[in-house]
């Protein structure tokens, strides 16, 4: 690191924090200097969020020991990280809508039970503040009507008001134009040189590059590098971060595809807010293949199942499925994609796969219970669906086999097990599957590929979603890198490298470098 | 993940007889504040609500209604749904009843008016409920917001109709004239009486089977037809309803008409069980307490049935305490209703970590 002549600003060391099985943070060591731009980066899941919570109080670490500008401190909430001279800016941002910019910044710290003198006073702070960081906010304005890269600087200004010296920014970036990035940026380089101590969290190396002093790597839930950022390079942090695991080892054969059974052209979608989540997204899916989406999560993913599978209706494009043209004008929900057999392993099972209060036998028919396999003439056919799970259950080796055991009881594996049966033993002709097997564990993660690739070759179409890069890596036959909502390059999995597909993934890939490895 | 290995006894039984025990000692001390003897007022109460035949009959009259209007707010509650305008939807589903006993009663035999009643108190508390619940689903508005503003309506409408359309002649009073006796449903202590078995007077009717059989018809619904399944998952997990394709607005639509027809019923027993006229204000707030039964019971329907019991027990032994002891008025019987729904419904978990914790550290030991 840089020179050792004054304290860190903040130091961490031996930090650890475990959620039941998950290993959140192991070991982390971290040392900023005073009045520097920290760059954390690293995968999804790599642990980057769960340590600035640790930082900020959300989270207490199960070990491991914070100290500010050399004094141990324990911070057990946000208020004694505030205490401490830490000032956070979230991803999404943590203002009252309908206040105006001063309203907010005083928020917490309205000194006494009249406004009167705390807004005369946070009024003087506030000029100061912005006349000495460059930061133009006009204090009179109502947030909403404030575009996203000033309602940011609010969250600043929030921050320097209660006298942080420590800024932490998560992912700053995501929600601003490259211009209002740009200006983030500046505003970042002159809070250093008024000696605040910037960290910024972030998965964009472009932006790490461009205006860190000093870069921490991440990755699954270990501090693996520090480089300070004039001595590296986008290859080498990319590589870093992605890592050049051992491959996982799937028994496959080359694939057969044959006929195009699903193809999406131009599909676009905006979500409530009215942001593009999907732009003109274009794919073919072969029977006989798996279609690998690579990409951090965040990045349109989530957003290309749900429109694939019918559960939100694109905003404009086509699919063309089962003899079907599908479009916004002419949708289709969920359980009409499912006639056309498509079947759908959702990214997040708690949230969406399973109702974790059901019981397992009731879990097991989500989406397929208006099904005549499951229904009697007037009641459900309880036999059937116990029947039904009990055999499923025996040939997945769910554990343990009971059909009673609430959804929410059986271990991570095991209620993927659950998911993933349901969806393949309906024979579908096309299979969506996202983050097949995020939380389980590795006796279960093999046992799932080998299900995944026995599906391929019995002639199915699969389009798998993965934030572990070497899970796409290891199962699939053709690879799509999603940046930003859009496609931005497609690899044959023969072609692919971690490098590669990390540069990909960043958006820092250019055309010249061509795809060798 | 620990509920598995807390006894379901524990959660269905134990806590709930605590927060109602607790009721009552804090019943007690405003007993004792008022300077009676709580054991004596105990005692009355216990007595009048089960100690002899009229006082049991008083009790499950009571307790049909609170049934209905509990099982009411807990289908909509299974879907997520709180339905606060159970009492406007008894109070139409009450004009239904009585607008076919008032058409009928002269030209039909009580076997087929009874099923067309049913079926009319049910139409028109599902017709009620419906307003709400388009509102809801295509429009968004909160169908809390919207089932309260109903009561009102609903309550100044029967006065309209009651006042202009259904009085009947030459009465002061807003009550439509007295059915015929093929539109009163037999009291229980008639249809025993034949059979030998002789029973104290009481208004509880045939309405209290009807009761009886909605409880397993939900039952039946929630838990054992595919449409339920829906109402289910739409309740838990309405991200899993809309992976599985389940139309989120329709199912909100069905399970309040489903809600009002329950509600709805209320009319049976009270016009054509007991009043065997309509008026005004019958529902006398049992839309209301069917919230309280519904939570006291857990959302099930075996669950409804003994707190419907309970609540049916406080307003007929309340209702004997006050007459017994002059001191105690019938708002001081109210409070400890009141009591009682703090300490089961809005206070329920108050115990719930702390006894579970007791019985996982045993578990563990």
């Amino acid at each position: 690191m840089t020179q050792q002549t004054h304290p860190y600003s903040i130091e961490l060391e031996g930090i650890s924090k475990r959620f039941g099985t998950v290993q959140a943070n192991k070991n982390i060591d971290l040392q900023v200097p005073a009045g520097t731009i920290h760059g954390i980066i690293g995968e999804n899941g790599a642990g980057k969020s769960t340590l600035m919570s640790i930082i900020y109080g959300f989270y207490e670490a199960d070990s491991g020991a914070i100290s500010i500008d050399g004094q141990q401190v324990s911070i057990r909430s946000s208020e004694d990280a505030i205490h401490a001279g830490i000032g956070m800016v979230h991803q999404h941002f943590m203002l009252v809508e309908n206040f105006s910019v001063l309203e907010n910044v005083m928020l917490g710290a309205e000194g006494g039970a009249l406004l009167k003198q705390g807004i005369a006073a946070a009024r003087k702070e506030l000029k100061r503040l912005e006349q000495e960081y460059s930061l133009d906010v006009d204090v009179e304005a109502i947030v909403e009507d404030l575009p996203v890269g000033l309602q940011q600087r609010v969250e600043i200004l929030k921050a320097l008001y209660r006298g942080a010296k420590i800024l932490i920014l998560d992912e700053p970036t995501g929600v601003l134009t490259p211009q209002e990035a740009d200006h983030l940026f500046r505003i970042l380089k002159s809070l250093k040189e008024q000696g605040v101590t910037v960290i910024l969290i972030t998965h964009k190396l472009r932006e790490i590059l461009a205006s860190t002093d000093n870069v921490s790597v991440m990755r699954q839930g270990e501090m693996v590098a520090h480089r300070e950022t004039a001595q590296t390079d986008k290859e080498e942090l990319a590589e870093l971060m992605v890592g050049k695991k051992v491959r996982l080892k799937v028994n496959k054969d080359e694939a057969q595809p044959q006929q195009t059974v699903l193809s999406a052209k131009d599909l676009s979608f905006f979500d409530g807010q009215g942001v593009e989540r999907l732009k003109k997204v274009s794919l073919e899916l072969k029977a006989g293949e798996i279609l690998g989406i690579a990409g951090v999560s965040g990045n349109g993913q989530s957003e290309l199942l749900n429109v694939l599978s019918g559960i939100t209706p694109m905003s404009s494009g086509e699919i063309q499925f089962a003899g079907q043209i599908i479009s916004a004008s002419a949708p289709k929900n969920a359980a009409q994609m499912r006639d056309l057999k498509m079947a759908h392993v959702p990214e997040d099972r708690h949230k969406m796969g399973l109702v974790t209060g059901f019981e397992a036998y009731e879990a097991a028919v989500l989406g397929y219970h208006d099904s005549d396999a499951y229904n009697g003439k007037l009641l459900m056919d309880r036999k059937a669906m116990l029947d039904e799970c009990n055999e499923r259950m025996a040939a997945w080796d769910v554990r343990p086999p009971n059909p009673h055991l609430k959804t929410a009881n059986f271990s991570g594996g095991n209620q993927q097990k659950i998911v993933i049966a349901r969806e393949v033993e309906q024979n579908p002709d096309v299979l969506l599957i996202g983050q097949p097997t995020r939380g389980v564990d590795i006796g279960a993660i093999e046992n799932i590929h080998e299900q995944i690739v026995k599906l391929r070759d019995a002639g199915k179409a699969i389009l798998l979603v993965s934030v572990e890069l070497d899970e796409i890596m290891a199962l699939s036959d053709r690879i799509i890198v999603m940046f930003d909502g859009a496609v931005v390059g497609e690899v044959t999995a023969s072609d692919a490298n971690e490098r590669t597909l990390g540069l990909m993934m960043a958006n820092a890939w250019n055309e010249g470098q061509g795809a060798q490895a | 993940m620990s509920q598995a290995k807390v006894p379901v006894w524990v959660n269905v039984g134990l806590i709930p007889l605590l927060n109602i025990l607790l009721a009552f000692l804090v019943s007690g001390l405003v007993f004792l504040a008022i300077g009676e003897d709580p054991i004596e007022a105990a005692g009355y109460l216990i007595y009048g609500a089960f100690g002899y035949d009229e006082g049991i009959g008083y009790t499950l009259y009571y307790a049909t209604n609170l049934i209905f209007t509990g099982l009411a707010v807990s289908v909509a509650f299974k879907a997520g749904l709180f339905n606060i305008g159970g009492e406007g939807q008894a109070y139409i589903g009450g004009l239904g009843v009585g607008l076919v006993c008032l058409w009928f009663d002269s030209s039909l035999p009580l076997l087929v008016i009874a099923p067309l009643a049913i079926i009319g108190g049910a139409l028109f508390g599902a017709a009620w409920a419906y307003i709400p619940a388009y509102l809801q689903a295509r429009r968004g508005s909160h169908i809390v917001i919207t089932t309260i503003m109903f009561n009102f309506i609903a309550s100044s409408l029967m006065v309209y109709l009651m006042v202009n359309w259904l009085k009947a002649e030459g009465v002061m009073s807003p009550i439509s004239r007295t059915f015929e006796e093929s539109a009163w449903l037999p009291y229980l202590h008639d249809l025993f009486a034949p059979f030998g078995f002789e029973i104290g007077d009481s208004p509880l009717n045939l309405a209290f089977v009807l009761a009886l059989l909605c409880c397993v018809f939900y039952w039946g619904l929630v838990w054992h037809t595919s449409w339920g399944y829906q109402l289910r998952t739409v309740g838990t997990n309405p991200t899993a309803a809309q992976y599985a394709g389940i139309d989120n607005a329709k199912v909100t639509i069905w399970v309040m008409l489903i809600s009002g027809g329950l509600a709805g019923l209320v009319g049976v027993n009270e016009i054509m069980g007991v009043n065997h006229n309509l008026l005004l204000n019958f529902t006398a707030g049992y839309g209301f307490a069917g919230i309280a039964v519904a939570l006291m019971g857990r959302n099930h329907p075996i669950g409804i049935v003994l707190a419907a019991m309970l609540f049916g027990a406080l307003y007929q032994g309340g209702a004997e305490l006050a007459f017994e002891i002059p001191t105690i008025t019938p708002e001081i019987v109210v409070v400890i209703q009141g009591l009682v729904i703090l300490f089961s419904g809005a206070l329920e978990n108050m115990f719930k970590g702390k006894i579970e914790g007791l019985f996982l550290r045993r578990a563990a030991a």
